[in-house]
């Protein structure tokens, strides 16, 4: 067993917040002259007794992170998750000593380098050169160490070209990719990184993944924060969850990323209730559910899901249809899928009564993103009975497949594995890399 | 393999060791300072010849022509002037520079760990730089006037030493009250500017009555300023040492509060900038 290299006790980090509260009716200019004597007066008796100035009028504590403890031994590679507003973020902080806890005690053996940001202390007016220096140096590289490592820098980041120009004329990929090269050479014995990675294009993103991958089996501890749940599942072997600054679980990645992923089915709408709209057709809810039947809105990519529409005839009506269309996160329309393919031809009648209607989307078919439906109940090109506008939404969520590097990154909506024939044009010969 | 704590209001015992340590980051973030300054300007460096010379001349005009105040002994007016604007931008650009420098670097406090001290003390080299420009000036002009300067010169370094200090203390507590009140950053403009009439800068502090000295001194540049005339005019400038003892014991005074303010508030840095 290795040894403990972070201790962490009992963990906590209040923050004070004001609030402005809100005063109704109509508010006389009498009213704001005594209101701001009134702010500035006791402005000036905070800053006279050294306390920090509150901007509103109540007071309220927070405890961005509260009874933390946890250990982390030399050489594991553990991830954070959490819902934004977990304290991810101010526990990497506190561990990076950027700001110090209001309870509690952490130890911490060994040289600690904190990636919270690329491209700390970049320089606009600075050449690429003179900001892998700087930037080196604020992430705690020693001069010689940035030296050593310089051309390895350089080459990481594609930009030789360009080295001897200030970096306000970069593209900002190239920006990024300089930022990330410098970062990525750091040699601490403990790396913490908040969500870094969600940077650059695909290819270079893919690129980090590796570099932080091979950091993690050198023996180095890695602490990293992500929502990119394949990421996370890739490089780490632990994982912590915390929700609302406490710490839930810190376990074995799969495990701690199916409570987190089941935590948000709960506390998502997964389904839409609708009031009728008077006329004789109309739906009444809306529900996704994933493939053991809840309802739920954020989906494994790999898993599948079922959309159902509950709707209500009153009357039978001829040639009636009704559809759905599935929208991406762009508010392109990803295809239309109508009832009459299936079950009823437009010239029959649609007999009045209660209905479900469901339709399967398979696993693996739609990519990681944000999906919206439209739903309707008409006569094609003649009436109009309901029609919803994006009424529901739902998440593909990326789970570890094999796209996992490219989360954030546009890469369709749809997921295909169809096969290549690659034929090598000098020899004739197809190719097979395998 | 050294292990750290981390606890709420702790002082840590290897501060100074960890100051030692970050010193790279001293250099290269004074060295920032220096390279970005002059960056999309036509002259450039030239700025920093022209802005000491211009006010010696305007001063040279209104105290030593226009109001005919005495200058020390036989020393000409222009480099009574000037021996006392070397030590007043000194300390004024400094105190300038370092008080808004934490707000200035925020971005990196919010982000990475380091001795927040390495921040105002590393914008205080761009002013030394400075400093020294105009010190190649003044030996021009002092060869211009055939003027040598006597034994005392060989205590310049430690009237420079002074006046840098003078200003890191009160810089160090205004940076630090800047992150909480940023009042602080519209009040600094407005002491320099002040401070450039009741300083000894355009006269000789002997221009101010005997009874008054010690008053006068209270300002501790007053003691800087007599102590580089003393040293670059020689025997035509005295230093009046109660009155300098008076300014040595304030610069002291606010240096110590500065450190021990800015040590205070340094750890709550990152939550309230």
């Amino acid at each position: 067993m290795s040894n403990i290299v972070i201790k962490a006790e009992n963990l906590g980090k209040k923050y004070i917040i004001g609030h402005q509260t809100d005063r109704g009716g109509y508010t006389a200019l009498r009213d704001v002259l005594m209101q701001n004597a009134r702010t500035m007066w006791k402005k000036t008796k905070d800053l006279a007794t050294g306390k920090p100035i509150i901007q509103g009028d109540t007071m309220e504590e927070v405890w961005a992170l509260r009874n933390v403890s946890f250990e982390i031994r030399q050489g594991e590679a553990v991830g954070i998750i959490g819902r934004n507003g977990a304290g991810k973020s101010t526990l990497l902080k506190i561990l990076s000593r950027i700001t110090e806890p209001t309870t509690g005690q952490i130890a911490i053996s060994g040289r600690v380098a904190s990636l919270l940001e690329v491209g700390t202390g970049f320089h606009p007016e600075l050449t690429g050169r003179e900001n892998i220096y700087l930037n080196g140096t604020i992430l705690g590289m020693t001069r010689r160490e940035i030296k050593r490592k310089f051309d390895e820098i350089v080459a990481f980041a594609e930009v030789d070209k360009y080295l001897d120009t200030p970096v306000k004329r970069y593209s900002s990929g190239m920006y990024v990719r300089l930022a990330f090269a410098v970062a990525a050479h750091l040699e601490p014995e403990i790396l913490l990184v908040d969500e870094v990675l969600a940077v650059g294009d695909a290819q270079f993103q893919k690129k980090c993944l590796g570099k932080m991958g091979d950091v993690a089996k050198e023996g180095r501890t890695v602490l990293f924060v992500s929502h990119n749940m394949g990421a996370i599942q890739m490089l780490c072997q632990k994982s912590m969850l915390l929700k609302n600054g406490k710490l839930v679980m810190i376990r074995d990645a799969g495990d701690a990323i199916a409570q987190y992923l089941s935590d948000s089915r709960k506390d998502r709408e997964g389904q839409i209730k609708l009031a009728p709209t008077g006329s004789d057709a109309f739906f009444t809810a809306i529900s996704i559910r994933n493939s053991s039947g809840e309802i739920c809105s954020e989906i494994d990519v790999s898993l599948p899901l079922t959309i159902s529409f509950e709707y209500k005839i009153l009357r039978p009506i001829q040639g009636l249809e009704v559809s759905f269309s599935l929208f991406n996160q762009y508010g392109s329309k990803i295809f239309y899928c109508p009832q009459s393919g299936s079950i009823h031809q437009h010239e029959n009648e649609y007999p009045h009564g209660e209905y479900v209607g469901s339709v399967a989307i398979p696993g693996n078919f739609l990519a990681p993103g944000n999906y919206t439906i439209s739903a309707g109940i008409h006569k094609p090109n003649i009436q109009l009975f309901d029609g919803r506008q994006h009424v529901i939404g739902f998440q593909i969520v990326e789970c570890g497949s094999q796209h996992y590097a490219f989360s954030g990154q546009d890469i369709g909506s749809v997921l295909v594995d169809l096969p290549w024939m690659v034929r090598c044009l000098s020899d004739g010969e197809n190719v097979s890399f395998n | 393999m050294t292990t750290i704590v981390i606890e709420p209001v702790r002082s840590e015992k290897n501060y100074w060791h960890d100051l030692w340590r970050f010193r790279e980051l001293f250099l290269i973030l004074a060295w920032r300072d220096l390279s970005v300054r002059y960056k999309q300007t036509v002259i450039g460096i030239l700025w920093a010849i022209l802005r000491p010379l211009l006010t010696m001349v305007v001063f040279t005009i209104i105290f030593g022509r226009i109001a005919g105040l005495p200058s020390d002994g036989n020393a000409p007016y222009t480099l009574l002037v000037f021996a006392a604007m070397l030590p007043w931008s000194l300390f004024s650009n400094a105190l300038m520079e370092s008080s808004n420098s934490l707000i200035n670097n925020a971005n990196l406090i919010g982000k990475v760990y380091f001795p927040r001290l390495i921040i105002p003390a590393a914008t205080i080299v761009t002013a030394f730089i400075d400093f020294i420009i105009g010190f190649i000036i003044l030996a021009g002009m002092m060869i211009y006037y055939h003027f040598t300067p006597d034994w005392q010169f060989v205590y310049l370094p430690g009237f420079i030493l002074l006046s840098l200090l003078a200003s890191l203390g009160p810089g160090l507590w205004i940076t630090a009250l800047n992150v909480k009140y940023r009042d602080f950053r519209y009040i600094i403009p407005f002491i320099v500017q002040f401070g450039l009439y009741i300083s000894p800068v355009g006269f000789s502090s002997k221009v101010v009555p005997e009874g008054w000295r010690l008053i006068y001194s209270l300002n501790p540049m007053v003691g800087v300023i007599d102590g580089f005339r003393w040293c670059i005019l020689g025997g035509n400038s005295t230093i009046y040492l109660p009155g300098f003892l008076l300014s040595l014991a304030l610069i002291t005074f606010f240096l110590w509060q500065g450190i021990s303010r800015f040590r205070k508030m340094e750890k709550t840095f990152a939550d309230l900038i």
